[in-house]
């Protein structure tokens, strides 16, 4: 093994000599004492010295002490038993973790990710003599609710024959379940894992396609005036309590999609411990499991150390890409990346790069886009489709989205779901601010939109959209003329945009039944609202027209929080069309 | 072992270079100026130059002063007989009585708890205070801010709920504490009996700036024992900012590039790893951390309110006095709201604040010169109930009579089909 001795400590960067070469990137350890190894990154090389990014704390370490090259790109290990579990950002199970450290990390502990004595039952989808490549499948187990594909390696290019497969049975991961060769001979042996670099996209699959279709969340101003394609990416910014942890949590359980990878990337513990002993008491009304199964999350929490946290969104990623290869439509939600941005400038600070725009690193735009790259629509080598998307908020400073990670990464999302503190403050919730969110699926997706949910969508959303700017124009100008000043018609559009947004854009996310709001609801909700704003209404004064809007949201808001198919919620729907016709 | 150097080559603020070797990242070493110790601890090494910051600071220290490295790092000699006892950030005893020997040897600055061992938080906190116990409760291993300006009435606020709070008990770490802040603390708890249930470690506005970097670390640390051992116990830092700034002057010498308004790039990690000492243990007891963050120039905006906002689970701000009902927020209000407290607590304090936000929109609208409409007058009504009950920081309300006096108030400026209620709610509560 190479070896090298420290020679400087800053912070989480060690420097060190090395004998003979050092691989940029590779993992190293550097050795504290027999039991006591701490896991480092390269990250840079000049002359006989190299630079590590430590992924713990670095106390203790002093000048001297040895270091240990790997050899090996920082990986993380893929197959079964990764969903339902909660590892660190270095894939460290933390249950397991706690099994053996109780209730502290620690420092240099790691443990292998997955269960190797736990037995999956296997069954081979090849026979011998077949020729396949890396990324083609060989069997599959059963992971939950789904089926576990097992694949050649990502990392064969090559084609290789079948020598031997293993019959169907019961397996523990490490065991062998197939034999390749390729034309020089050269054997693989495959059994249900393997190991991928986290930086390196996976890239086994046909073409990517254009993301063409909505992924639901339940949300009405998402799905409805700015929706997410799956396949795509989207990205939430927004000041401290505007609510995008809130909105992400809401996602990664209604989401309409296989699989959801959370990587808490540097925010608070408390919010992934909810999570984590929520989700596996919530049943998923489609698979009737529940929703821990479909989950797995990477938590790299904001006390954890901040190396790691740059690796966590990478763990995280991959093992979106390695599910999508199943067939599967994965979402990956990651809180935040601003934290990872921020873990980017401390370790350029140390290595004292030329620091661009708040001192974050100058390729801070080519990392960041490079992360959401990963995301798509993908044809696979067996025809189907599978998709990573990817949702990530950002924590601007001050709030003020004009700062180089909210900029960076407007740049490159597909849509722009912006959270103002004006709407939080006055609880509006989602903080989603109508006026200056965007997405650019609405066109992209229209032929399916149009099919699925309305001939005129598009067109009536865009309306709709336009109403709520001119009911802000009218409601600034109130400000400066008074109400009286106001000509009836625009208070009247003014009443009708601030109901769309009071009975439509907001939504309860604590509320057990407006929480989820289906699609099929949201289209007979957007066009009973349409009905509203269409009529055309007289009142004998502004005090009449305002009571009438009071009322009518007041009865629209309980309606949206009654049981669909309770009583109530019928005697509401009455009364909101007697209001329609004139009769109340 | 102990290592002894003579040399120091370099002074720079509170930073000093010394040559020497054989020494490890974080270690303590004792500066000796003038037959006065001062203690410092090693921030960077590069080959043999060692860097150390001084807690108590660099004035008078000579180029040949002598500095000796202990070979240990920062810890905290813990036992039950912290309890009634005054200490310095370092952990000597400033109330004239002697030092604690026998105890359990703590690191300071431990690690991180397993998110696996932490469970959600599910105690409400009562502070009789309406515009925390109705609109942003307070949980039990909450981590939470004052924010406010300097002037405000802070500090009394923070006793105010610590003595209500009910804790086993209670931790103070002062930095930067004005002596009158000091004694008023030590006077409310001296007052109640609550001297024996608490440890105050204390850094005064008096002391060398730096030295306030270790109250929040030895703070934590003598709770986390007490909390492994099944207590409650209920942090409370005063002022934050002042922690915050001595980071900031030892990333100034250390020529560290700053971020954002001359403060470190790493200020919300260094934030946050104080803060999410805040925990509710799976099988033992919880930390709960209330702090003041003052704000420079009420700009909530400057990195310190900014950063400590993206990190605890909401934040009181305190304006004039009063609590704002807007900025502020409890993040875990909705594990207790009507969880562990009345079922219409929920959707009544939705509603009185946004019914609230509505007022303000009018009163400047007022202000401004126009005419109220008649929806506005029951908002005016309506606005002045709301400060006269609930705002008003003197008064002493349960949450139930608090929630009552919503219902009532609603229902004097109101009439129910207007207010967004659930009809169960309002069948039963409205009056
Ligand atoms: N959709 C929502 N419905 C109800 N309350 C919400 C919603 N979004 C946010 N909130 C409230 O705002 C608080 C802060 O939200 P959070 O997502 O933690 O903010 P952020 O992550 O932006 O700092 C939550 O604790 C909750 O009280
Ligand atoms: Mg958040």
């Amino acid at each position: 093994m190479r070896s090298g001795k420290v020679i400087a400590i800053n912070g989480n960067m060690v420097t060190s000599t090395f004998e003979e070469k050092v691989i940029q990137n590779e993992v190293a350890y550097i050795v504290l004492n027999e039991n006591l190894r701490l896991k480092a990154e390269v990250i840079r090389i000049h002359n006989e010295f190299c630079d590590m990014q430590v992924f713990e704390e670095t106390n203790q370490i002093k000048v001297g002490d040895s270091v240990e090259f790997s050899n090996e790109l920082l990986s993380v290990v893929l197959g079964p038993g990764m969903l339902g579990t909660v590892f660190d950002g270095l894939q460290n199970p933390l249950y397991r973790l706690a099994e053996e450290t109780g209730f502290f990390l620690q420092r240099g502990k790691y443990i292998f990710p997955l269960d190797p004595d736990r037995v999956w039952k296997f069954a081979p989808s090849v026979n011998t003599g077949e020729t396949l490549k890396g990324g083609m499948e060989i069997g599959f187990v059963n992971e939950g609710i789904f089926d576990h594909k097992i694949f050649v390696p990502f990392n064969i290019k090559e084609k290789c024959k079948i020598l031997h497969i293993a019959a169907k049975g019961d397996y523990k991961i490490k065991d062998r379940l197939a034999i390749l060769s390729n034309d020089s001979g050269k054997e693989y042996e495959i059994n249900m894992t393997q190991t991928w670099p986290v930086k390196i996209p996976i890239k086994t699959y046909k073409e990517k396609l254009l993301p063409d279709t909505p992924l639901m969340t339940g949300y009405r101003i998402i799905d409805t005036f700015f929706p997410i394609a799956r396949g795509g990416t989207f990205c939430i910014p927004g000041p401290f309590g505007a609510g995008k942890t809130v909105v992400q949590q809401t996602i990664s359980r209604n989401a309409l999609v296989d699989i959801v990878v959370v990587a808490a990337c540097g925010e608070r513990a408390g919010e992934v411990v909810e999570v984590l002993r929520e989700f596996p008491e919530i049943k998923d009304p489609r698979t009737g499991r529940s929703l821990m199964e479909r989950t797995c999350i990477i938590c790299n929490t904001s006390s954890m150390p901040v190396a790691a946290r740059e690796a966590s969104v990478y763990t995280a990623v991959t093992i979106a890409e390695y599910y999508r290869q199943m067939g599967l439509n994965v979402l990956l939600l990651a809180d935040s990346t601003s934290r990872w941005a921020q873990a980017l400038r401390e370790m350029s600070g140390r290595l004292e790069e030329i620091p661009g725009e708040e001192a974050f690193p100058a390729y801070l735009q080519s990392v960041i886009s490079a992360f959401y790259e990963r995301s798509g629509l993908v044809e696979l080598y067996d025809k189907k489709t599978g998709s990573v998307t990817i949702g990530g908020t950002v924590s601007p400073a001050g709030g003020n989205f004009e700062e180089p990670v909210t900029m960076s990464t407007l740049s490159v999302v597909g849509a722009f779901l912006g959270l103002s503190r004006q709407r939080s403050d006055a609880r509006k919730y989602p903080a989603i601010d109508p006026l200056i969110s965007w997405s650019k699926y609405q066109e992209q997706m229209e032929e399916n939109l149009l099919k699925t949910r309305s001939r005129t969508w598009v067109k009536d959303i865009l309306k709709l959209h336009d109403l709520l700017f001119r009911g802000e124009e009218i409601y600034q100008q109130m400000m400066v003329v008074g109400e009286e000043g106001t000509a009836m018609n625009d208070f009247i559009i003014y009443l009708k945009s601030y109901f769309l947004d009071s009975v439509f854009l907001q939504q309860d996310a604590y509320d057990d039944v407006d929480s989820f709001c289906s699609e099929e609801r949201q289209v007979k909700m957007l066009y009973v609202v349409k009905k509203f704003v269409d009529k055309d209404f007289t009142f004998k004064n502004k005090d009449e027209a305002r009571a009438f809007f009071m009322k009518l949201i007041g009865t629209f808001s309980r309606w949206n929080t009654e049981p669909r198919e309770s009583e109530e919620a019928r005697e509401l729907e009455v009364e909101i069309n007697k209001m329609l016709e004139g009769v109340l | 072992m102990i290592k002894t150097f003579h040399h120091i080559e370099r002074i720079t603020g509170s930073v000093i270079e010394v040559k020497a070797s054989d020494v490890c990242m974080g270690e303590l070493a004792r500066l000796e100026v003038k037959g006065e110790i001062r203690l410092a601890q090693v921030i960077r090494i590069d080959r043999e130059k060692v860097i150390l910051q001084v807690f108590g600071g660099t004035r008078g220290v000579s180029t040949s002063d002598k500095i000796q490295f202990l070979s240990r790092q920062m810890e905290l000699i813990y036992s039950t007989d912290l309890l009634g006892r005054i200490f310095r950030g370092d952990g000597s005893p400033i109330d004239g009585k002697p030092s604690l020997t026998d105890g359990k040897q703590t690191a300071i600055g431990g690690p991180s708890v397993n998110p696996a061992r932490r469970i959600i938080p599910r105690n409400m906190i009562r502070t009789n205070i309406p515009m925390i116990d109705v609109f942003n409760s307070l949980v039990e291993s909450q981590k939470l801010p004052i924010f406010s300006i300097p002037g405000e009435p802070y500090n009394p606020l923070l006793a105010r709920i610590a003595l209500a709070a009910e804790a086993d008990v209670i931790i103070l770490g002062g930095m930067g504490l004005k002596y009158d802040d000091y004694l008023f603390f030590r006077k409310k708890f001296e007052e109640g009996g609550n001297l024996s249930r608490s440890v105050m470690f204390i850094h005064t506005a008096a002391d060398p700036v730096v030295e306030c970097l270790l109250i929040p670390d030895i703070s934590l640390a003598a709770a986390e024992q007490f909390a492994l051992e099944g207590k409650r116990v209920l942090v409370l830092l005063t002022d934050m900012t002042a922690f915050s700034d001595s980071l900031k002057e030892i990333a100034i010498f250390m020529e560290q590039i700053p971020s954002n308004r001359g403060y470190p790039g790493d200020l919300y990690s260094q934030l946050a790893r104080r803060y999410e000492k805040a925990v509710d243990f799976e099988g033992a007891g919880s930390i709960t951390v209330l702090a003041v963050t003052t704000m420079p120039g009420n700009d909530v905006t400057h990195p310190i309110p900014d950063n400590t906002g993206y990190i605890t689970e909401g934040q009181f701000y305190l304006h004039g006095g009063k609590i704002d009902p807007f900025g502020s927020l409890s993040r875990l209000k909705q594990l207790v709201v009507s969880k562990v407290t009345r079922e219409d607590h929920k959707e009544l304090m939705k509603v009185m604040i946004q019914l609230y936000a509505e007022t303000k929109q009018v009163q400047d609208k007022i202000s401004m010169g126009f005419e109220p409409s008649t929806w506005d007058h029951k908002l005016l009504k309506y606005g002045e109930m709301f400060e006269l009950e609930m705002m008003d920081l003197t008064k002493v309300v349960p949450l139930e009579e608090a929630l009552d006096k919503c219902w009532e108030i609603l229902g004097k400026c109101f009439s129910k089909e207007h207010i967004p209620l659930k009809k169960a709610l309002v069948d039963k509560y409205w009056r």
